[in-house]
């Protein structure tokens, strides 16, 4: 039922949800690889003047100890002053709430935000922490089993895409 | 053969000489390093990857680089570190090495950073926690006798890669007493794996191993032919404290014919940058002059290196194989 999600029609409804929300000062940050894609968009639709971060959370991640080192992690760059600063935290697909709980440990890790929100394309279910999205343009009505990914994908002019595949 | 490095999902279990590492495992170091070079700017200098691990440096021969940015890097990574400096402790007292190891392994140690005299030593112990059933502890090696130094090699690929780009294009040149450097073993051992087409060794003939063109390098006794065109000119120090007997002149007269000047350096690349293992010997094998010049890229190679280092106890601590 849900193999052909429209992204970029999601896209457009996770902006104007946020758009009344945001100010000049917002900063976004994404998490790789989904939510940077989506961050740049949502910069850029929501006119913001600050580019946008990018968090990979291998170094963060609580799974650690069993899985070890994620291969060929991404770099971190964190392009404003955190201190003080409305943040919101863009990933595409909210599952667990694991890598939210690491992202905003890395964040912390720049400074002390005045404010952080976090902002996903759709809410699959199957929270295992107390984490939930201020901003989400889907939640599916009854959560994924766990033998499913669902993947954002961009192609090479940008265009965004939802995959769902039988892991 | 067994590679007592690798465990048998062909992951790093400990890290012991760069001879015989896959290339792959190399390149994986090198690409995991990089993002820890940013954590020095962060406001929290701190990841908390190995939260909870114990690491023992275990200092059997003297060093304060090698031993502090291993420290370094361990606290970088959230790691409690016991800087153990053998030499004024229980071995004086007549303790053996494996006796030593057993001791802090019944302190719940999960890594040790090894320097020893002995070429071996590092190697010795991964054996003994492998046959005494204790596989979950990790060593690495930080420097055995004239063996190896693989961080050292690591940390200098991670230099040149930083600064060339690509290893396929490259001419190298290692300069000076490579008969008593574990350094010039791991850098000759890594560049031929990574692809560096010529690699050549420049020095007299009392400080090259006999027959050290098996290693695949091309051996040049005249610096003004070994440096011509090259890249990267990889000094390393004189080591003094090593040599028996008449090896060498006067630290003048050496200075004289192998120390890298700028006159010397001149038949170089123009872009050709200037390594050192450190500690320098300024005036000995280098001028001054070129080791605070423009080419020299001696401290990046000590920041770089805390973050090879991250890489290398980050990668040994988690199984890297769950992910592939």
């Amino acid at each position: 039922m849900m193999h052909n999600l429209d992204a970029e029609a999601l896209c457009q409804a996770l902006i104007e949800q946020m758009r009344p929300q945001v100010g000049p000062d917002t900063a976004l940050v994404g998490i790789h690889t989904g939510g940077v894609w989506l961050a740049q968009r949502l910069v850029a639709a929501l006119g913001l003047k600050q580019s946008p971060g990018s968090i990979d959370v291998s170094f963060y991640r609580d799974d650690f100890g069993s899985r070890g080192l994620h291969p060929q992690p991404k770099r971190t760059e964190i392009p404003f002053d955190v201190e003080g600063a409305h943040v919101i935290i863009v990933d595409d697909v909210l599952y667990t709430g694991r890598t939210t709980r690491a992202a905003i440990n890395e964040l912390f890790d720049f400074g002390r935000p005045g404010r952080v929100e976090l902002a996903v394309l759709i809410d699959r279910g199957g929270r295992e922490l107390p984490i939930a999205p201020k901003y989400c343009a889907l939640t599916l009505p009854a959560p994924l089993p766990a033998n499913q990914r669902l993947e954002l994908e961009a192609d090479a002019a940008g265009a965004l895409t939802l995959r769902l595949i039988d892991a | 053969m067994h590679n007592p490095q690798l465990n048998k999902h062909g992951e790093l279990q400990h890290l012991l000489t760069i001879d015989g590492l896959p290339r792959d495992v190399i390149s994986a170091i090198l690409d995991t390093a990089a993002p820890f070079t940013e954590v020095a700017e962060r406001e929290v200098k701190k990841l908390p990857l190995l939260r909870g691990k114990s690491i023992f440096n275990l200092f059997f021969e003297n060093s304060t680089r090698t031993r502090t940015t291993f420290e370094i890097a361990a606290k970088r990574l959230s790691a409690d570190v016991v800087n153990l400096n053998v030499s004024t402790s229980s071995t004086a007292k007549g303790e053996s090495l494996l006796d030593t190891v057993d001791n802090l392994c019944a302190m719940q140690a999960d890594m040790f950073v090894v320097r020893h005299a002995a070429s071996g030593a590092p190697f010795l112990i991964a054996q003994h926690l492998l046959a005494t059933g204790r596989d979950h502890i990790h060593v690495v090696n930080a420097g055995d006798g004239r063996h190896a130094h693989p961080t050292q090699g690591l940390l200098d690929m991670y230099t040149i890669r930083h600064y060339k780009r690509d290893f396929t294009n490259l001419t190298v040149a290692i300069v000076g007493d490579v008969l008593h450097s574990r350094v010039a073993r791991s850098q000759i051992s890594a560049l031929t794996t990574l692809g560096v087409p010529e690699v050549r060794v420049i020095g007299p003939k009392t400080l090259l191993p006999t027959e050290v063109e098996r290693l695949g390098v091309r051996v040049c006794h005249d610096m003004r032919e070994g440096l011509k065109d090259v890249d990267v000119v990889m000094m390393l120090r004189l080591q003094n404290e090593r040599m028996n007997g008449a090896l060498l002149p006067t630290p003048q007269e050496y200075y004289k014919i192998w120390g890298l000047t700028a006159e010397k350096l001149a038949l170089a690349k123009p872009d050709a940058i200037v390594m050192h293992p450190g500690p320098m010997n300024r005036g000995v094998e280098i001028d001054s002059a070129v080791a605070d010049g423009a080419q020299a890229v001696i401290l990046p190679q000590v920041t770089f290196g805390i973050a090879v280092r991250m890489a290398v106890m980050s990668m040994l601590a988690g199984q890297q194989g769950s992910y592939k």
